[in-house]
């Protein structure tokens, strides 16, 4: 399985390893290394290698790649999951996953790496079993285990890896007992140049924050369920129920969880909360472009739209941008040739519009094609697929929780072609 | 615990130069000591008696790993420490840690420790503990592979566990020690299937993919019907029918129409444990778990029938909403799925639809999977959304783009033109490359059918004025060149405008003039004599040896001189063949004779330790080898049927018959403490950690009481060896024919199970079938007569067989080791039938599960008198290991010794019990020796004999 992890930032650095059996020499990363200066953009680094005696398997979170070194056959997803298991839970410990944040707690990182992976084998992965083990950082500890030379690692024995529940922790107690659940979903979309949809489907995700005492099982129902075309769940959701009832019954995580996925049956038309108007032209005479963009409310609900942004990705030859915004900001990154609006909140009586002309550079043939929009944008208080939790039931528990559920609906992929 | 890496650290201290220095060591500067003198302060700390000293040492060897130090010689001091004392200490967790820690350290000497560790660990109360064991097993295995015996048995015991925890983890180390032996697997392939859902995420990826495999063995493939007919008609091809369809000769056809005879006469009939597995994976498709997902996938593709299969492509297209890596992956496997199984994926079309932020690998792989997506009826809609994709900035993107629709194109006839026309268009592009793309691609295209495209030839021969690249030059001037009959007026200009920049041309852009110029001197010498011999001569003081060797081959072929030989004669032909129209298919053809979703199968190259996925078996092999028996000692006390019942329905699967949540929840904190898991205190919400220890205390008392049960049940099993027949197709005798039963007829077979009343006896089972027209009565039998010594257990009387109806029933004989027929009557309400049921000596044994060690050391004991050897030459039919083991586990009850260099097999008379030990050892041209070591000889004679001639026949 796995043998060994390599940590690399962006300018190619090694800046940790770690080996479960055999040491490996760095030197391994050389062909990763070739690979991503060949593929020139980071992302376009092929996520599997062959090298003449091991296989590099490897993820790019954030700025950083986590490298895996194999040996003989395993299923590539099974070490693509894990290695974005590691970084959730450095994430999760640090609350972020940086080189700066991983060399501060170097100590905690290779405790964890230690407890995941036995032998290349994944061992705890839940992070309720590992936080039993090895506690998270606070700045109040660490200043404490400095002075004192303690360590991060747990008195108490982590029970939860004998559980049939390992995803939660025993003897939980709480004085506030509350359970939120938010209903997020993303609209991914790709409108043609006319304003027409080439293809709109919705996402949604249900994140869960549940802080009850004991060992409360939950039920959670829909108005109307039959809306989830396809899901996928956290471990604690009873499958069976689902398929019977279609409601959500399980025992929680302690504390904030993702509790399923979905998708909407792609049957129901999906609303498209806003339009574009716009027109980019670059003209053949003179080094020179226009650029004319315009949004307005299509299909809201009647809520407003918020966090409103535009993001372009320039053709190389556009040098700079001259432009004016009638309502928010707009910058032009000369190196990565990105422009970005940031328009905010939309208002329909005064719609958002940005022009202005772009100039070129000299001697370049026009640009063939046209760039495409990103939109992002965020509704409060909306479900667009109309989804609705209808009730929250607690059993195996006397006691009274706070319930809340929040919906918001974000633009996922919404990519506007002109 | 990360001690253990360290010490394996060969590469010292090695922290690179600008890394800032980390952990706590105070010693780490270097200044105040040096490194002996540091690691000795250690080693005290770790010897001394207080807890808090040693503590602190392990925290700085971890900082010193965590720096790349190496801390190899503090081995002996931890493992005295941290190790061996912990590895009985009471509690599980310790205990685990310990083991795990002594597992880890990669050094030989340690080996026989680590072996009795983990045997010991093996046979733990603690689930934890157990799995901790199986864990172990690799490593120990990777360290020293002499001890695979000792660890197939560990192994062996560890899969009959119950526990879900245990599950994953021992399956894995089946995977990397002994991923052959499959039949370990049988008695626990129920189980595993019905564990599944609650096995941890990693394991569920290891089991599915081992009963993948296990599947492909043992069960008969569920298309089989519908690809032979496939076949059979001449359609589509099938799915897994073979790849050498196209010139299939009659013996062949003969075959096949042999076979959808036999496949109509006998329908298909899952085996309901191939329906288990199906059905126990399904859910485990909405898991969050990407590798879990994937796994369901590729089970369901490689086993599901045809019409099942599409629950997949949903799951499947949900994962393109994970991390990039992940829909690489995915995108790889859809693509290969996709060749063979266009239909499941069409309705998620849209899904494949490519955005301008997706990273350039992402887009080529969905480009892939939307051009074998593309057929007759959305290929428009491919169209439109490809025109989208030419004009994107990226121009490896368009590149593939322009080369998908060229695969369109050859693929769907209907839209050839259209493609075409879309691809000349393209010539006409600013950009070169996509210029030069498209015309590599045209010229593909047109090798179909040049004649009718004389107009886009003449066309492209006008880009030669304008387009720079090389590749398309060359892509142009062959095409000139081969068709230069439908283009007789512009290919000699453009020939002539070659020869003037012959000279700044690139390399391969000479050899395409050289060869034009060849062609139309061969065609059309009038007008290009000269040109060609001005090209020829020019190319001739090339700098490149490639184009002066070119020159001159083809001079001495075309221009006719007293020297140039025979060849001249047939430049024509040698010239102007008819070219085979390239075939543009997808790259993942094809791909899914691997595993999908493994690594060998992205790589589309064999990895290391990959296993093959196996064939479906032609005949399914016996389906009764994966039967249970519940031994009668579990009847026992009420709480034991009361835990025995909670077993079966493992905490978190969700049994159909749950009634609410309330119930549920209760029974299930319940049952967490009492399903063999040990856990107790786990799920008690709320205790403190006093009476967490206490619980767990009186927990595990109970737990050893019940271990001890457990280990009883063992050793019971271990005697009795029933489990691990290989038992074969079982044959069956006629008792009593209809004719002279009067319409009763009567079949017996031995059925190679033991027999549950007393384990001497051989168990006949015995079919009735009333013929008759009338209900036949009071099935019993009567007036036994016996060689001495000899026993039977009479079968229950069957009441009443009613007319055209069967019935079976079981009876006991004790032969005594003889094959001496036992005689009776067999009485119905009117009648009396004399039979006698006389057994071939093979049935007069059951399986014994020897080592090959063991078998060697037992057959050392059996020589002289006891051991009887023959030649024989094996059935041109029976050469492989394969038929060899059938046809002699056929004819006797005996168990194939595992890993065994040669075919041994090993068994135990009935009666007496003693050793039946059989070796075949096969030479060159089918010449084998067959050795039966028997205490019995009268036996051995006759087994020899029998043997003997199964193999011969």
């Amino acid at each position: 399985m796995i043998h060994s992890l390599f940590l690399i930032n962006q300018s190619g650095d090694i800046f940790l390893e770690k080996h479960w059996k055999s040491v490996i020499g760095r030197s391994v990363c050389d062909y990763f290394f070739e690979a991503k200066e060949k593929a020139v953009d980071p992302e376009n680094v092929a996520p599997v290698l062959q090298t003449p005696h091991h296989y590099l398997i490897s993820i790019l979170r954030g700025k950083l790649f986590f490298l895996s070194v194999i040996q003989t056959e395993v299923p590539p997803l099974f070490v693509i999951e894990f290695l974005h298991r590691v970084a959730d839970t450095f994430q999760d410990y640090f609350g972020d996953c940086s080189e700066g944040v991983i060399k501060d707690n170097l100590v905690t990182v290779y405790e964890l790496l230690e407890e995941m992976l036995d032998n290349g084998f994944p061992l705890a992965t839940e992070s309720n079993v590992l936080k039993e083990m090895i506690r998270p950082p606070t700045i109040l500890r660490s200043v404490v285990n400095t002075l004192t030379g303690g360590s991060n690692v747990g008195d108490t024995l982590p029970t939860g890896q004998l559980s049939n529940i390992p995803w939660r922790r025993a003897g939980v107690k709480y004085t506030n007992n509350e359970a939120y659940f938010d209903v997020i979903e993303e609209i991914d979309a790709i409108l043609d140049k006319s304003g027409t949809t080439v293809c709109a489907e919705i996402q949604g995700v249900i994140e869960a924050c549940v802080r009850l005492t004991g060992m409360p099982d939950l039920t959670l129902s829909f108005m109307n369920p039959r809306l989830l075309d396809d899901v996928s769940f956290h471990p604690c959701v009873r499958f069976k129920r689902w398929e019977s009832e279609r409601v959500l019954s399980f025992i929680p995580p302690d504390g904030n969880f993702t509790l399923m996925t979905y998708h909407v049956s792609s049957q129901n038309l999906v609303a498209i909360p806003v339009y574009v108007k716009q027109n980019i032209s670059f003209f053949e005479t003179g080094p020179c472009g226009r650029l004319d963009i315009t949004i307005g409310p299509k299909q809201t609900m009647g809520k407003t739209v918020e966090g409103l942004m535009v993001t372009i990705h320039m053709p190389k030859a556009v040098l700079s941008a001259n432009l004016t915004a009638t309502q928010g900001n707009y910058s032009y990154d000369l190196a990565t040739k990105v422009l970005v609006w940031d328009i905010g909140k939309l208002n329909p009586q005064k719609l958002p519009n940005l022009r202005g002309s772009l100039s070129m550079q000299a001697g370049v043939p026009r640009p063939e094609e046209n760039p495409s929009l990103n939109i992002e944008l965020k509704i409060q208080q909306l479900a667009i697929s109309g989804l609705k939790v209808s009730r929250l039931d607690m059993y195996g528990e006397k006691y009274k929780p706070f319930k809340g559920v929040k919906y918001v609906t974000k633009a996922g992929k919404f990519q506007v072609r002109t | 615990m990360s001690v253990s890496s360290a010490f394996n650290d060969e590469k010292g201290g090695s922290s690179s130069v600008g890394e800032p220095e980390y952990g706590h060591d105070p010693a780490s500067g270097g200044i105040f000591s040096s490194d002996y003198k540091r690691h000795d302060d250690l080693k005290e700390m770790l010897d001394s008696n207080k807890d808090s000293l040693k503590l602190e040492a392990m925290k700085r060897i971890v900082a010193m790993i965590a720096r790349g130090k190496n801390a190899s010689d503090l081995f002996p001091a931890v493992v005295k420490n941290v190790a061996c004392k912990n590895i009985e200490d009471p509690n599980q967790l310790i205990r685990a840690s310990a083991l795990r820690v002594l597992s880890s350290i990669r050094v030989t000497i340690i080996v026989p420790i680590m072996m009795l560790a983990i045997k010991e660990a093996a046979s733990d109360m603690s689930p934890y503990v157990r799995k901790t064991a199986a864990h172990a097993i690799p490593k120990l295995y990777s360290l020293d592979p002499e001890q695979k015996d000792q660890l197939i048995e560990v192994i062996e015991k560890l899969l009959a566990d119950k526990t879900t925890l245990v599950a994953g983890s021992v399956v894995m180390a089946f995977e990397e020690v002994c991923p052959e032996r499959i039949d370990l697997i049988h008695k626990n392939y129920r189980k595993l299937c019905n564990l599944l859902i609650d096995v941890e995420e990693w394991g569920q990826v290891v089991i599915i993919n081992m009963l993948t495999r296990y599947a492909r063995t043992q069960f008969l493939n569920p298309n089989i019907n519908e690809s032979l007919l496939e076949e059979g008609s001449g359609g589509e091809k099938a799915f897994y029918g073979s790849d050498d369809d196209e010139d299939e000769d009659e013996e062949e056809k003969e075959k096949k129409a042999e076979a959808m005879a036999m496949a109509k006469r006998k329908p298909y009939v899952m085996d309901p444990d191939h329906r288990l597995l199906l059905r126990n994976t399904k859910p485990l498709l909405q898991s969050r778990n990407a590798a879990v997902v994937m796994a369901v996938a590729q089970l369901y593709f490689h086993l599901a029938p045809k019409a099942e299969v599409g629950v997949i492509a949903k799951a499947l297209v949900r994962l393109l909403r994970s991390h990039s890596e992940v829909q690489y992956v995915v995108l790889q496997n859809v693509a290969t799925m996709t060749i063979k199984r266009r239909g499941m994926f069409e309705p998620y079309l849209k899904s494949f639809y490519i955005r301008s932020t997706d990273p350039t690998q992402i887009k080529v792989l969905k480009l892939e999977v939307l051009t074998n997506l593309a057929n007759e009826t959305n290929i428009s809609t491919i169209l439109r959304e490809f025109q989208t994709y030419i004009k994107s900035m990226d121009k490896d993107f368009v590149a593939a783009t322009i080369q998908a629709i060229g695969r369109c194109a050859t693929n769907i006839g209907e839209v050839r033109d259209t493609c075409l026309n879309g691809l000349v268009q393209l010539l006409s592009n600013r950009d070169e490359l996509v210029v030069a793309e498209s015309v590599v691609v045209i010229k593909k295209l047109l090798q179909m059918q040049p004649e009718k495209h004389s107009d886009i030839i003449k066309h492209m021969a006008k880009l030669t004025d304008n387009i720079q690249v090389p590749m398309a030059r060359a892509s142009i001037l062959w095409l000139i060149g081969e068709y230069c009959e439908h283009v007789p007026k512009i290919a000699p200009d453009v020939l002539r405008k070659m020869a003037k920049s012959f000279t700044n041309e690139e390399d391969i852009v000479k050899l395409q003039i050289i060869n034009l110029a060849a062609k139309l001197y061969l065609t059309n010498s009038k007008q290009t004599k000269l040109l060609t011999q001005y090209v020829l001569n020019l190319a001739k003081y090339d700098q490149n040896y490639d184009i002066r060797d070119r020159a001159r081959f083809i001079r001495q072929l075309i221009v006719p001189t007293e020297k140039s030989g025979a060849l001249s004669k047939y430049a024509k032909k040698l010239f102007l063949a008819l070219k085979p129209a390239p075939v543009l298919e997808s790259p993942f053809k094809d791909r899914d004779h691997f595993q999908l979703g493994s690594l060998s199968h992205l790589l589309n190259a064999k990895a290391g330790g990959y296993q093959e996925l196996p064939d479906w078996p032609e005949a399914a092999p016996d389906p009764s080898v994966r039967n249970v028996e519940v031994p009668e000692w579990t009847k026992c006390s009420s709480r034991e049927k009361r835990r025995e019942k909670k077993v079966e329905k493992p905490f978190y699967s969700d049994s159909e018959g749950e009634s609410g949540p309330t119930e549920s929840a209760d029974s299930e904190s319940d049952s967490a403490s009492g399903s063999e898991s040990g856990s107790g205190s786990g799920e008690e919400s709320g205790s403190g950690s006093a009476s967490e220890e206490s619980e767990e205390g009186s927990d595990s008392e109970e737990e050893e009481e019940e271990m001890e049960k457990d280990n009883k049940k063992k050793t019971k099993i271990e005697f009795k060896k029933q489990t691990i027949a290989p038992s074969s197709t079982v044959k069956s005798y006629e008792l009593l024919h209809r004719i002279t039963g009067e319409g009763l007829s009567v079949e017996y077979c031995f059925s190679r199970q033991p027999f549950s009343s007393d384990a001497n006896m051989v168990a006949v089972q015995m079919q009735f079938t009333n013929n008759s027209t009338s209900e036949t009565k009071s099935l019993h039998m009567e007036d036994v007569k016996l060689q001495s010594g000899m026993r039977v257990k009479e079968f229950a009387e069957i009441e009443s067989l009613p007319a055209g109806e069967s019935a079976t029933a079981v009876m006991g004989i004790d032969f005594c080791d003889s094959t001496q027929a036992a005689n009776f009557q067999l009485c119905t309400h009117t009648r009396k039938f004399f039979v006698s049921i006389q057994p071939p000596v093979g049935e007069l044994m059951q399986p014994v599960f020897l080592t090959e060690n063991e078998f060697k050391k037992e057959q050392g004991q059996l020589m002289g008198m006891n051991e009887i050897t023959e030649k024989l030459t094996l059935d041109i039919k029976c050469r492989n290991e394969h038929a060899i083991v059938q046809r002699v586990t056929t004819t006797a009850n005996l168990s194939r010794v595992p890993c065994g260099s040669d075919k041994e097999f090993a068994g135990r008379t009935v009666t007496s019990g003693s050793l039946v030990l059989v070796t075949v050892v096969t030479k060159d041209e089918g010449a084998t020796q067959l050795t039966v070591n028997c205490e019995k000889m009268v036996i051995g004679t006759m087994l020899v004999k029998d043997i003997l001639l199964a193999l011969t026949q």
